[in-house]
C-alpha cells in the first residue's frame, strides 16, 4: 500500500511539474475557437489609409476569405488619447470587440503595446495577436510570458534595403530624405536598413559612399496628428526644397508621395517611396519608385487557423520574404513592388540587388559604426537578431536624431 | 407665468425632437438604419457590465470638467482654457508621482499627493488665465486658447524630452507607472470608486455652492452684471479669480484621475477632449448645475455606445462627436428662438 502511495505521489508530482512547465507561457494551448469565428482588430489609423492600417485590414479580409464562416470586426483610429474615443483606453476598446463577439483580438500597432499586454493578461482565455511587438520573444529585452499572445512582425529590413537601393539608383543629387514616424527600436532599424541599402547601391553604381547624404526627420507619431506631431507634408516639402530629390516614407500614410507628385507636376525632378501597403504607389505612380510592403495575411491566417483548431501557442514570429517570390500573396510576409517611376535600367539593377539578398547578402555585416562613432559591428561580424531589433542608434553616415533630446 | 413655462417646455422639446430628426437623417445618409442604430448605441452603453463600467469611467472626468466650467460660466467667464488646465493637472500629477515613486512613501500616500498636485496644477494654470484677464486685460477666450497651446507644447516636450521612455520618442506617452501607483479599482474591473466618488462629491459641492450660498449668489451677480455687482459691494475681480481657481482645481483633478486611474501615464493628448465636452454639456444644461449629472451621463453613454455604430455599420469614429455637437447646436438654437419668441410676446 505504502509502495503504491509513494508511486502515486511521485507520478502526481511529476504530472504537476510537467503541467506547470507547460503553463509558464511556453507551450500551453487555448481551447479551440471552432467554426463561425469572429475576430476583432484594432487599427491605429483608418482602414483606408493606403498604408499600415489598410495592410492589416486587407489581411483581415484575406483571413475571412480563407477561413469559412470567419468574420472580422474592427475599430479604426485607436491610439493613446484618440479623440475618437474620449477617455476610452485601447484595452477597453478591445473589451468592446469581445462584447460584440470577438473570440480573438489583433492589436495592430506598437502604440498599443502596453494595452495589449494588459488585455492579454486580463483575459488569459482569449488569443491575442500583437503586430510589431516583442513581448513574447523569449530572447527579447521585454519578454513577458503570456500563453495567449503571439507577436508577428515582418522582416521589413529587407524591404527598406530595397527602398534605399531604388532611391540611391534614382537620386541625381545624392541626397535622400527619410520621413520617419516616432523614434523607437523598430523605426531606427528600418531607417538604418534603408540607409544600408542606399549606401550599397550608391557604391555599386560607382559613387563614393562619402558623397551620399541620408537624412532622417521624425514627425513624432505613425501619422499626422495636427497640433501634436510635425506635419509630414511640411517635412517632405522641406526635404524636396533642400535638394533631397528622393524621400523614403517610414510613416503609415502617404504624404511623401502626395507632396512629391505636387512638386513633380510643378516641374521638379523629385521622387518618393511610400510604405506599408502594396497599392500605395497607385496614388501617384508618376513619381513612385516602388513600395516596400507588409503582407500580414498568411501569418494572420496561419495563427488564426491554429486558434480555430485549438493549436494556438505563444510565439514570436519575425517573418522574412519568400525569396522564391517576394510578392507572393500567400507565402511572403514582406514584399517590394517596383514603381512606374523607376527606370527600366534601375529595375534591372534593383532586381540584381534583390537576387543578391535572396542569395544570402547580409548588409548587417561589419564594419558598421553607430552614429556616435562607436563600433556596432566589427569587421566581418554579422548582427544577431537582437542586435538588429534593438538597434540603439542610427548608423554612422546618417543624419538625424537617434533618440529624442 | 404658466404660459411662459409651457413655451419653455415647447421650445426645449422641439429642439430635442429636431436634434433627433437631424441625427436620424444623418444616420440614413450614412446608410445605417436609424432605429437599429439607436438600439445599438443603447446596447453599447448599457448592454454589458463591461460597457457600463466604461461608461462610468468616462462619466467621472466629464462631471468634473462640466462642474468646473459651470463655475466660470456663472461668473460670466468663457473658460476655453479648460483643456490646458486638465493637461496641466495631469502634468503636475505625473511630476509628483515620478518624484515620489522611488521613495519609501506608501503608494497610497504617493497617489494622494499626486492627485493634490494635479489639483494645484490645474488651479495654477486657470489662475494664470484669470490673471491675464484681470491684470493684463486679455480676454479669457484668447488667453485660454493660448494657454491650451502652451500646455500642449509643454506636454509634448516632457513626453519627448525629460520624461521620455528610454530610447523612445513617441506620442504613446511616458513609461506607465507601477501598478501600486494606480488608483484602486473594483475587483476585475477598471472602475475606480475613488474617482467616481471624488467626481460626484465635487459636483455636489458645486451645486450647493452655486445654489445655496452667498458665494454662489455673488458669483452669479458678477456674471450677470459686474458693474452692478461692484456697486453692491461685491469684489468682482477677486470673485472672477476665485472662479478660475476653483474651475482649474476641479479640472486639474480630472487630469489627475486620467493619470492615476485611466492611462497610468502622461500622454500628449491626456485631456482627450473632456474639457470641450464639458463646455458642451454645461451649455446644454443651460448652466443649471443640478442637471449636470444626468446630461453628462447621457453624453458619456453616447460616447461609449456609439462605438457600436462603427462596429456594426462601419460609420466613422467621429460620428458620435457629430451627433453630440448637433444636439448642442440645435438646443442652443432652440433657446435663442425661445428668447426671441418671449421678447415678441
Amino acid at each position: 500500500m505504502c509502495k503504491h502511495l509513494t508511486r502515486f505521489t511521485f507520478l502526481a508530482v511529476a504530472a504537476v511539474l510537467v503541467l506547470s512547465a507547460c503553463g509558464g507561457g511556453g507551450g500551453s494551448q487555448l481551447a479551440p475557437l471552432g467554426e463561425n469565428l469572429t475576430f476583432g482588430m484594432l487599427l491605429v489609423g483608418p482602414a483606408n489609409d493606403h498604408g499600415w492600417s489598410q495592410a492589416h485590414y486587407e489581411a483581415g479580409l484575406y483571413v475571412e476569405q480563407n477561413i469559412p464562416g470567419a468574420t472580422m470586426i474592427y475599430l479604426e483610429n485607436v491610439y493613446s488619447g484618440s479623440p475618437a474615443y474620449t477617455g476610452t483606453t485601447t484595452s477597453q476598446l478591445a473589451e468592446q470587440l469581445v462584447a460584440q463577439g470577438a473570440q480573438l483580438v489583433i492589436f495592430n500597432s506598437d502604440d498599443m503595446k502596453d494595452e495589449a499586454t494588459k488585455f492579454a493578461q486580463d483575459h488569459p482565455d482569449i488569443p491575442v495577436i500583437m503586430a510589431s511587438g516583442d513581448q513574447v520573444w523569449q530572447d527579447g529585452e521585454a519578454y513577458i510570458p503570456m500563453a495567449n499572445m503571439v507577436n508577428i512582425m515582418g522582416r521589413m529590413e529587407y524591404g527598406k534595403m530595397m527602398a534605399g537601393c531604388a532611391a540611391a539608383l534614382t537620386s541625381q543629387t545624392g541626397k535622400i530624405g527619410y520621413l520617419g514616424p516616432l523614434i523607437n527600436d523598430e523605426t531606427r532599424r528600418l531607417a538604418a536598413s534603408a540607409y544600408l541599402g542606399a549606401k550599397y547601391c550608391w557604391t555599386l553604381a560607382g559613387n563614393d559612399p562619402a558623397t551620399l547624404e541620408f537624412k532622417v526627420t521624425w514627425i513624432g507619431f505613425w501619422f499626422n496628428i495636427p497640433g501634436f506631431t510635425s506635419d509630414p507634408t511640411q517635412v517632405a516639402d522641406d526635404f524636396f526644397n533642400n535638394g533631397y530629390d528622393v524621400v523614403i516614407s517610414g510613416i503609415d500614410t502617404t504624404e511623401a508621395i502626395t507632396e512629391a507628385k505636387r512638386l513633380h507636376d510643378a516641374g521638379q525632378a523629385v521622387w518618393a517611396i511610400p510604405y506599408d501597403f502594396k497599392g500605395a504607389c497607385d496614388q501617384a505612380p508618376d513619381i513612385c519608385l516602388g513600395v516596400p510592403y507588409f503582407n500580414w495575411g498568411p501569418a494572420y491566417l496561419a495563427t488564426i487557423q491554429a486558434a480555430v483548431d485549438g493549436a494556438f501557442a505563444t510565439d514570436f514570429q519575425w517573418l522574412g520574404p519568400d525569396w522564391a517570390d517576394i510578392n507572393s500573396p500567400d507565402t511572403s510576409a514582406v514584399g517590394f513592388v517596383a514603381g512606374p517611376a523607376l527606370s527600366a535600367e534601375d529595375v534591372v539593377s534593383l532586381d540584381a540587388f534583390i537576387a543578391e539578398l535572396a542569395g544570402g547578402l547580409n548588409l548587417w555585416t561589419g564594419p558598421i559604426n553607430l552614429q556616435d562613432g562607436t563600433v556596432y559591428l566589427g569587421d566581418g561580424v554579422v548582427a544577431t537578431d537582437q542586435e538588429v531589433w534593438y538597434l540603439p542608434q542610427l548608423l554612422e553616415g546618417m543624419e538625424g536624431q537617434s533618440v529624442t533630446e | 407665468m404658466k404660459k411662459k413655462i409651457w413655451v419653455n417646455i415647447a421650445f426645449q422639446v422641439g429642439a430635442l425632437v429636431l436634434a433627433l430628426l437631424s441625427t436620424t437623417l444623418l444616420l440614413l445618409a450614412a446608410g445605417a438604419p436609424p432605429f437599429q442604430a439607436y438600439a445599438a448605441i443603447l446596447k453599447g452603453a448599457f448592454g454589458s457590465a463591461g460597457s457600463l463600467e466604461t461608461l462610468l469611467i468616462t462619466w467621472s472626468p466629464l462631471l468634473l470638467t462640466t462642474a468646473g466650467v459651470l463655475i466660470t460660466f456663472s461668473a460670466g467667464l468663457w473658460n476655453i482654457g479648460v483643456e490646458g488646465q486638465m493637461a496641466m493637472g495631469a502634468i503636475f500629477t505625473t511630476w509628483m508621482l515620478r518624484l515620489l515613486q522611488e521613495t519609501s512613501l506608501p503608494p497610497a500616500l504617493t497617489i494622494v499627493l499626486g492627485i493634490l498636485a494635479g489639483i494645484v496644477g490645474g488651479a495654477l494654470w486657470a489662475g494664470l488665465a484669470g490673471a491675464l484677464k484681470t491684470f493684463g486685460g486679455v480676454n479669457e477666450i484668447f488667453g485660454g486658447l493660448g494657454l491650451n497651446f502652451v500646455s500642449t507644447a509643454l506636454t509634448i516636450y516632457l513626453v519627448f524630452g525629460p520624461w521620455k521612455r528610454p530610447g523612445v520618442g513617441s506620442m504613446s506617452g511616458t513609461e506607465p507607472f507601477d501598478r501600486s501607483l494606480w488608483l484602486p479599482t473594483l475587483p476585475d474591473t477598471e472602475l475606480s470608486l475613488w474617482s467616481l466618488t471624488l467626481s460626484l462629491l465635487a459636483l455636489v459641492i458645486i451645486i450647493v455652492l452655486l445654489r445655496g450660498t452667498h458665494f454662489g449668489l455673488r458669483l452669479k451677480a458678477v456674471g450677470k452684471n459686474p458693474k452692478s455687482a461692484f456697486l453692491m459691494g461685491v469684489p468682482t475681480w477677486q470673485y472672477s479669480m476665485l472662479a478660475f481657481l476653483l474651475c482649474g482645481a476641479l479640472v486639474g483633478l480630472a487630469g489627475a484621475i486620467q493619470v492615476t486611474g485611466v492611462y497610468h501615464r502622461l500622454l500628449p493628448n491626456i485631456s482627450s477632449g473632456y474639457g470641450f465636452l464639458g463646455l458642451l454639456v454645461s451649455m446644454l444644461v443651460n448652466y443649471q448645475a443640478v442637471w449636470v449629472a444626468p446630461v453628462a451621463f447621457f453624453f458619456a453613454a453616447v460616447n461609449v455606445g456609439s462605438i457600436q455604430l462603427q462596429l456594426m455599420y462601419k460609420l466613422d469614429s467621429s460620428f458620435s462627436g457629430v451627433m453630440q455637437s448637433l444636439l448642442v447646436l440645435l438646443v442652443l438654437l432652440g433657446e435663442g428662438a425661445r428668447q426671441r419668441f418671449l421678447r415678441k410676446h
